[in-house]
């Protein structure tokens, strides 16, 4: 047992804590989000520079290493100061899915994205709501290639990639878990259209539009049935990756409402002093410590056998989903009426914290997940 | 005990909906019903329009132009208002600063400022808070110095809620910094037009701009603008908040809310099953719900004492925290209702004339805007934290 950094994870922790503290201001970060990009050249031109994007992948496809406590390392800094690159998007969902199944190019495009290359992963669809399976995106097979038709829905940081691997569907019912092809698709390709907007919680996302779409075999991901598995791998490392971040924005969260306390004055003594207030604070300070836990009980499952794994993946989303809104709501109340302004850092920490919930299912839907995927379990009790 | 409306009761309740069916305006309602931004002219014909019925100063007397409910009729009135998707009457000049005045102005302040309210020619808001002064207020420094016949005003206020539409405010100024500190302030009513008067929005997580700062800087105002006597601007402060709290349970406004949070979960599918279907999801809205029914009688227990002329003392306090903790959680529900659609921020499509389809269900963008904006509930008119003390304080004597 040991729950210690490698002396190679403490310097990148280190080294992106200084380089996020120094230049992800909140200046930089609205201005991230009001820029047609969505996204900050400058940060993102710096994590490259540190290598974080190589930390995200295995050293067989010329990464650092990729494991969960790489992956915990790195979005953690990234939510201490409210960040939005997207590393998640780009190294974790599109790179994971190219480095699992691979094509024509596999190492050429991830050497790229390590390079500072954005790609994002267009799955998600208007009607899918957290479902994985649900595909309705159709995938036609013509010659020697593909017609791709649909519309994908929210694909975070799209405004700021030059290719998506879109998932399709090539045979079955729209939530079959077999039958989804994934494809890498030039986003000026003719047939595709975006229509980009700001999020709450900082950065662009954008609704995908494909209209007969051609993509050759050559674009196509792997070739037989597996995409849902690699899906969910790469998803269950997104959430690791998601939760890692949730408890950066706490701990960023927490110390601004900790000095808060420590430096308000109402009634000649500093608001911390009311009991009313420390024994909240108290409380919040166990459950971010309970979220950093599930974090790493996920973090170190994320090779398990997939009922496993995925058990950790549904545990870990649903306490950072609970201690997520108790943290926001909590932090808030505290500050007062500076609590609601989007002209003091808590409000951006907030909002993004908050978001956290919504992507990738939010505290309910990962329990009835938790409870279904421990039916197995219970079996033996029977 | 008898849980009933009287049958005049009842008659009063159908007087009230046929009148917000027949002259509640549709273009309004329909922006209040789907969380659409209200323009100031939308508040002043409502206003207008309750004005002609009698019905704007709900809690003002007869005698000064209200319609002389008591407690009851007042509550079945904001009950069905709020069903009924109507705004809310905006306070401050209405429910706050006329029974201040009732009650504290002199009869040329009385005959000049309460027919101007009634006939929205001012928009009022609320000085009160301060940086340095929020649940403390009686800190508050922004100075009044009287030269000649005039007060000199400097300092500054914040959270003025809607004070972009204001031409008026009223204040807690200090006048003299001897004694205690509540011995020193004053209440004076502000020309915003006055030189030395800026207003500066401040933008809310919501990313709405609902409230603002305002500055003073040598601000002259004639000392017939004050209301009370010079250091006693306390009493009305004190007086003003009792006023503040009636409706504080928001029992209207939370019950469409739970309206529009089932309509919501009827509309929005997990899979194959409709939310509102889900197991899970329908005991939350169940038991938001049960705690809703209860406190439906807790208010009209406390309504029914201050209709008999009992004053709502510190049980208001109680009112306020469960229908605060209430409202949030239907908000929540409703923001999580909504699922990934939360995460797109749109607020153009909060304007009513905003003709693109927006990102996922037109529902999206205002229940998450609410949910955000509603951290206030806890926060303004005493926050929850405030208001256990006075329950600790005033009714268990710890
Ligand atoms: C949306 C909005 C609209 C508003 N509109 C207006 C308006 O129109 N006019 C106006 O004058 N004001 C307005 N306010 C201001 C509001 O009344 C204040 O925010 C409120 O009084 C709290 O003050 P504060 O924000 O300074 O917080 P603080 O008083 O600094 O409180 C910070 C935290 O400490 C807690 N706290 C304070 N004292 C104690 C104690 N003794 N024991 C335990 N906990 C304590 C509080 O509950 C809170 O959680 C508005 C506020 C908001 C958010």
């Amino acid at each position: 047992m040991n729950f210690d950094l490698t002396e190679e994870q403490t310097i990148l922790q280190g080294g992106l804590r200084r380089f996020l503290r120094e230049q992800a201001t909140p200046d930089t970060l609205s201005g991230a989000t009001a820029g047609d990009a969505g996204h900050s050249h400058t940060l993102w031109q710096g994590l490259v520079e540190m290598g974080v994007p190589m930390a995200l992948f295995p050293e067989s496809a010329g990464g650092l290493g990729g494991s969960g406590f790489d992956i915990s390392v790195v979005f953690e800094e990234l939510g201490r100061v409210g960040a939005f690159e997207p590393l998640l998007e780009s190294g974790i969902l599109a790179g994971g899915l190219i480095t699992e199944l691979g094509t024509a190019n596999r190492q050429e495009v991830i050497d790229q994205i390590i390079a500072g290359r954005i790609l994002v992963l267009a799955h998600a669809e208007p009607d899918s709501r957290y479902d994985l399976a649900h595909v309705q995106t159709t995938a036609d097979r013509v010659d020697e290639g593909w017609l791709l038709t649909g519309r994908k829905s929210l694909v975070v940081a799209a405004p700021a990639a030059d290719m998506a691997v879109v998932s399709a569907r090539v045979s079955g019912a729209i939530s079959d878990r077999s039958g989804i092809a994934l494809f890498m698709v030039p986003l000026n390709n003719p047939g595709v259209e975006l229509r980009s907007y700001r999020l709450q919680g900082g950065g662009r996302a954008a609704e995908i539009a494909l209209e007969a779409v051609r993509v050759s075999d050559n674009e196509r991901l792997g070739g037989g049935n597996e995409a849902f598995a690699a899906l969910e791998r790469v998803h269950a490392r997104a959430c690791a990756a998601q939760c890692a971040e949730a408890v950066g924005l706490m701990n960023g969260i927490r110390e601004l409402t900790v000095d808060y306390l420590r430096g308000r004055r109402q009634f000649g003594k500093p608001i911390g002093s009311f009991q009313a207030l420390q024994h909240r604070m108290a409380d919040m300070l166990i459950e971010i410590e309970q979220a950093r836990s599930a974090t790493i009980n996920l973090c170190g499952h994320l090779d398990a056998p997939s009922a496993e794994r995925e058990r950790q993946v549904s545990a870990a989303k649903n306490l950072i989903g609970r201690v997520a809104r108790q943290v926001v709501e909590e932090s808030i109340q505290m500050h007062g009426g500076i609590g609601m302004t989007m002209e003091y850092a808590l409000g951006h920490l907030a909002k993004r914290l908050t978001m956290v919930d919504c992507r990738f299912g939010d505290a309910d839907w990962h329990l009835e997940r938790f409870v279904r995927l421990s039916a197995v379990a219970a079996e033996e009790f029977a | 005990m008898d849980i009933n409306y009287s049958a005049g009761q009842m008659a009063f309740r159908d007087e009230v909906k046929s009148f917000l069916a027949e002259n509640l305006p549709e273009p309004i309602s329909r922006k209040v019903a789907t969380g659409k931004r209200l323009t100031k002219q939308d508040h002043e014909q409502w206003h207008a329009i309750l004005f002609r019925r009698g019905w704007l100063a709900v809690n003002w007397p007869r005698d000064f132009g209200g319609p002389g409910w008591n407690a009851i009729e007042r509550n079945i009135f904001e009950e069905e208002a709020a069903l009924a998707h109507a705004p809310r009457i905006i306070p401050f000049g209405l429910a706050m600063l006329g029974p201040v005045l009732q009650r504290f102005g002199t009869p040329q302040q009385k005959d000049h400022w309460l027919p101007r309210i009634l006939r929205g020619d001012d928009w009022w808001c609320q000085g009160y808070s301060e940086p340095g002064a929020g649940s403390d207020l009686a800190s508050v420094t922004t100075s009044a110095v009287r030269v000649g016949d005039h007060y000199v005003v400097s300092g500054q206020k914040t959270w003025t809620t809607l004070a972009q539409h204001a031409n008026m405010i009223f204040c807690l100024v200090r006048t003299s910094r001897e004694g205690k500190p509540q011995q020193g302030i004053s209440f004076l009513l502000i020309d915003m037009k006055s030189p030395g008067v800026t207003v500066r929005p401040i933008v809310l997580i919501d990313g709405e701009a609902e409230v603002n700062e305002v500055f003073f800087d040598n601000v002259r105002i004639p000392v017939e603008n004050l209301v009370g006597e010079e250091n006693g601007g306390w009493t009305c402060a004190k007086y003003l908040l009792t006023h503040e709290r009636t409706n504080i349970a928001g029992l209207g406004l939370a019950r469409a809310a739970l309206q529009n949070l089932k309509r919501i979960a009827y509309a929005e599918t997990s899979g194959e099953t409709r939310l509102i279907d889900n197991p899970l999801f329908a005991s939350r809205i169940a038991s938001v719900e049960i705690d809703l029914m209860a406190m439906a009688t807790t208010n009209l227990r406390v309504v029914a004492q201050a209709a008999a002329g009992q004053a709502p003392g510190p049980e208001s306090s109680m009112l306020k925290i469960k229908g605060t903790v209430i409202r949030q959680e239907i908000d929540k529900l409703t923001r999580q209702a909504v699922g990934p659609y939360a995460a797109p921020f749109l607020p153009e499509f909060l304007e009513e004339s905003e003709q693109a389809d927006p990102i996922g269900p037109p529902h999206a963008m205002p229940a998450v805007q609410k949910y955000f904006n509603n951290r206030k509930l806890s926060i303004y008119g005493g926050s929850s934290e405030i208001q256990r003390q006075i329950i600790a304080k005033a009714i268990l004597e710890l």
